[in-house]
């Protein structure tokens, strides 16, 4: 409950601070930190236009797109204490319920017939596809590494002992945070401040939606990103009381947003051509965990 | 014994009534003979899966010796599920046939084919005399070939048909030879002489043995590299065909490959490590073609191939587990295979009618051709996107419980396991999240092509939903495949004999572990249920919000560009196109394009035609070979009738003559000695 309640939270600002950041390297004045939680309120409120082109599956997609990032959070632990929903394996539920989001986003970007939306829809479902086998093969280690398979018990027991276990947490918070930017399609891979269409990718992929429906989407990236941020907090506090947790937890969460910011403002986007190439390498840095956690185990040999 | 004759007097009795009724009411008699005969089948079944099972021992003739039939709860959850499937097929096939209605005598054959392959199908899964198993597995094949060759006057169609003929008789020959070895040795054809002789051999023997089977029945369940048929034969057949080949008539070479594993109790660890390997690399390979396919029919054939890998994962895995008696891994490898296969034959039939229901309206299975249908048939688009979701092994549908009972074997193999095991599980997690992604890829781009957008060709005639005698057998596939997803512990639960059949322990709720994983199976299907509640809420919301904002309708957005064309849209072949870039290395993928030129530039155009390199590899590239050495001897075919009767008796001469003069030389030696 209190990860559900904290996500949340964290999500009125995240993108806030995301962009403080980018105004702030830039050298402008820029928006407070709750403007775009003013915008997607706004939206909320206003009227929508729809394309002829498009079926029932434009009206549901956003609304089963947010229900999936809903439910994905309901299964976030908060360090000792469970998530909503805890179960043995619970992460493959939780890799899988995002995946029939993306799986309504990219049928209702399909839905406008347009030609702009179907070559985001096509990259969206090429690099998240690529990406799932970095999440797994990290989960994967993880609960070797502890024994356990449900994101509560593996989060309880890791633990840092060794440097391995060090150089392991580093790494495990790299492919987090690589897959979170993959996820809501932010800078290395795409860059939603782009004005050409030919090189969005999720941008792209909305142009159709308006009013509610895009207040849901664009609520949905926040609520992405603090949920990422909680699995990478979760990685660091193990089972300390709640007064120590809630802090560290806002610290890690605002470290990440400031780290999204600068990264934004002083990295280049990948070349489209070249993402896939650097999405499968994900897969290989989450397989030097496993091999890490393989000479921790001393298995290896 | 009652059960049989009755089965056996309602087959032969509807066999001499179809060829003489009128073809509008053809139909009606096969569906009565399933129903009755799959009632008849179905109660031995449902006791043995509460643990009774029958056996009956027929006395039959001289040359087999005595048939034992024997319904154990293996044999009873196929049963069940070709059952259900064939009964789909059928409410759907009789709709679909009604097109047909002036090849009176081609139906005829058809229906009766139908019937056979039915009956065939169950007596493969409850006779256990190897020689009339081979007996009954021919009548399945030849039945199945028939039905495939429905169209048979085009020849696309007949090439496939004999495709499929020719392989599912490789298959025979296989299987044939390892029967024949076992009989040679214990003079027996029941199935118990295979589990003694396995028992008596080396363990070297036991294990060619296995994979002597194995390939026999992989053939038919089409594993890579075996699978070469199948995308021939499914788009050649009529949809309801499709879904039961793809459904039912694969997953008999499963149900072998797991009957000879319960029969031959040989080095599991190597069985297990083969049979993981070859279905990680079926699964993925099965996919990554899938989403190239242009054809509809032939990428789910494709994605057949995939379904089967994932089967297998799970047979690899439950024999691991036998391997290095590790019993969660075991039970949770071959129920997740189990489920996987009752899953599979219910989404992957209800894709197969779904696409017959395109075939039908729009006239062609081309992807790049349809678009917008969904406006036209509503219907159809729902239940197409339901089965869609359900074999990406999306949650809170059927498929995600069997992938994620195999996930959790995996997870829970993966302690105390060794470096070589924990590689292989490695490998399958891998494997498996890439081909819930690719599959994910696969479909979103069949859905959004066919059933999205705007039609990308001009139809002569304005796409109809489809009649409700189509669409009913599709509901209730649906509601199966939500059930599985919503209560899975039910089934699971039905499952706990045939798994304890298999790894034999004792029972799946006897065990201590096992209470947590049924926990969290139940645990799944409320967390599902929870999803589509949220789901509801979040949809309620928006309602309620939105009820008083206005709305309007206008032009998709063309980046200020207003005329918008359907040609503009993307097409399948774009949505693929990155990937294609990606994947192409591992494929052979013919291109041929005409771009613009010129001041007057004419018509421009492109084409991709997927290939398959591992056909290419193991059955044309050798079949070209053969004929190359073959056509040394062309010299022989003149064409002069003379000549043909001159080789019958050079033939019938030599034969005669042989003999004869083997002996004479004997004599002459003898003579020689004598001297």
């Amino acid at each position: 409950m209190i990860s559900f309640i904290l996500i949340v939270l964290v999500s009125f600002f995240f993108t806030g601070i995301v962009i403080r950041t980018k105004s702030i390297a830039s050298g402008r004045k820029g928006p407070g930190i709750f403007q775009p939680m003013k915008d997607i309120f706004r939206l909320f409120k206003k009227g929508a236009v729809y394309s002829q082109t498009t079926s029932f599956i434009f009206q549901i997609a956003p609304s089963i797109y947010f229900a999936s990032v809903i439910m994905a959070i309901l299964v976030i632990p908060f360090g000792q204490y469970k998530g909503i929903i805890s179960f043995e394996g619970d992460f493959v539920f939780f890799a899988y319920v995002l995946a029939i989001g993306k799986f309504f986003s990219i049928i209702s970007a399909l839905d406008t017939g347009s030609s702009f939306e179907g070559m985001g829809a096509s990259r969206e479902a090429l690099y998240s596809m690529l990406a799932e086998p970095a999440f797994f093969l990290l989960m994967g280690s993880l609960a070797l590494l502890t024994g356990y398979t449900s994101f509560h018990e593996i989060f309880m027991t890791f633990h840092f002992g060794s440097y391995i276990s060090y150089a392991l947490g580093v790494m495990a918070t790299f492919v987090l945070v690589m897959i979170a930017m993959i996820e809501n399609s932010r800078m290395p891979i795409d860059d939603p401040k782009t004005h050409l269409e030919l090189t969005m990718i999720h941008e792209v992929m909305i142009l159709d939606n308006s009013g509610f429906d895009l207040g849901l989407i664009l609520h949905a990236t926040n609520l992405k990103f603090a949920m990422y941020g909680a699995l990478i907090a979760n990685l660091y506090f193990g089972s300390l009381p709640l007064y120590y947790s809630i802090p560290i937890f806002l610290v890690i969460q605002s470290l990440f947003a400031v780290s999204v910011g600068l990264l934004e403002s002083f990295t280049a986007r990948y070349r489209m051509s070249h993402n896939a190439q650097f999405i499968f390498t994900l897969s290989s840095v989450s397989l030097l965990i496993f091999f890490g956690v393989l000479m921790i185990l001393g298995k290896l040999i | 014994m009652i059960i049989i004759y009755a089965i056996l007097v309602v087959v032969f009795l509807s066999l001499l009534i179809i060829p003489f009724l009128r073809s509008e009411v053809k139909g009606i008699i096969p569906l009565i003979s399933v129903i009755i005969v799959s009632i008849l089948s179905s109660i031995p079944s449902i006791k043995a899966l509460t643990g009774e099972s029958t056996e009956i021992i027929l006395s039959g003739t001289l040359v087999t010796s005595i048939i034992p039939v024997r319904i154990d709860a293996l044999s009873a959850w196929f049963i069940l599920t070709i059952n259900f499937t064939f009964i789909t097929g059928i409410i759907y096939g009789i709709s679909y046939m009604q097109a047909y209605k002036k090849q009176k005598s081609n139906l005829s054959l058809h229906w009766i084919s139908y019937i056979l392959a039915h009956t065939s199908l169950i007596a493969v899964c409850s006779v256990q005399n190897s020689l009339v198993f081979i007996i009954t597995w021919e009548i399945m094949a030849l039945s199945a070939f028939f039905l495939v060759i429905f169209e048979s006057y085009s020849a696309k169609t007949l090439k496939a048909g004999i495709n499929y003929l020719i392989q599912s008789h490789v298959s025979i020959l296989l299987l044939t030879l390892s029967f024949i070895w076992v009989f040679y040795r214990t003079g027996s054809f029941d199935f118990i002489a295979i589990k003694d002789f396995a028992n008596s051999t080396t363990a070297f023997g036991g294990l060619v043995l296995m994979i002597c089977l194995f390939i026999g029945f992989a053939i038919k369940a089409g594993f890579v590299p075996f699978h070469t048929w199948l995308p021939l034969a499914h788009p050649a057949a009529p949809a309801h065909i499709s879904g039961i080949m793809s459904g039912v008539i694969i997953k008999i070479g499963i149900y072998g490959i797991l009957r000879m594993i319960f029969l031959i109790r040989t080095d599991y660890l190597a069985i297990g490590y083969f049979i993981l390997f070859i279905s990680i690399i079926s699964g993925i390979y099965g996919v990554m073609l899938a989403i190239l396919q242009h054809n509809l029919k032939r990428l789910l054939a494709y994605h057949s191939i995939e379904n089967i890998g994932i089967i297998g994962i799970g047979i690899g895995l439950g024999c691991i587990g036998l391997g290095i008696e590790n019993n969660m891994l075991s039970i949770l490898g071959f129920s997740g295979a189990l489920l996987h296969t009752l899953n599979h034959s219910l989404f992957k039939s209800l894709l197969f009618y779904g696409a017959g229901n395109i075939y039908q309206s729009a006239h062609t299975v081309n992807i790049e051709q349809l678009g917008g249908l969904g406006k036209n048939m509503a219907q159809t688009a729902f239940l197409f996107l339901i089965a869609s979701l359900a074999i990406c092994g999306l949650p809170p549908f059927n498929g995600f419980v069997s992938e994620f009972i195999i996930y959790s074997g995996i997870f829970n193999g993966i302690h105390n396991a060794t470096f070589l095991n924990l590689m292989f599980f490695i490998f399958s997690i891998f494997g498996l999240v890439l081909i819930g992604g690719l599959a994910i890829f696969c479909f979103t781009k069949a859905f959004g092509t066919i059933f999205l957008g705007s039609p990308r060709h001009l139809f002569h005639h304005q796409p109809q939903e489809s009649s409700f005698a189509k669409r009913l057998p599709m509901f209730l596939i649906v509601i199966l495949i939500l059930t599985i997803g919503i209560f899975p512990t039910v089934f699971l639960k039905a499952l706990s004999l045939p798994v304890s059949q298999l790894t034999g322990i004792k029972s799946i709720d006897y065990l201590p572990l096992e209470t947590s994983i049924s926990k969290t199976i139940s645990q799944i299907g409320y967390v599902s249920l929870l999803f589509i509640g949220i789901v509801g809420v979040v949809f309620f919301i928006r309602k309620k919000f939105t009820i008083s904002n206005q709305y309007r309708m206008s032009s998709t957005w063309g980046c200020g560009y207003i005329g918008q064309t359907s040609k503009m849209q993307y097409t399948a072949s774009s949505f693929v196109r990155n990937y294609r870039k990606l994947a192409e290395p591992l494929f052979s993928v013919h291109k041929f394009k005409r771009d613009l030129k010129g001041v007057f530039p004419g018509k421009a155009w492109h084409e991709t035609h997927p290939k398959d390199k591992i056909e290419e590899m193991f059955i044309s590239h050798p079949i070209r070979q053969l004929k190359h050495f073959l056509n040394y001897f062309s010299i022989l075919q003149s064409g002069k009738p003379q000549m043909y009767i001159l080789y019958g008796a050079v033939f019938i001469t030599l034969i005669i003559a042989v003999p004869q003069i083997y002996s004479l030389v004997i004599s002459v030696f003898k003579f020689l000695n004598n001297l």
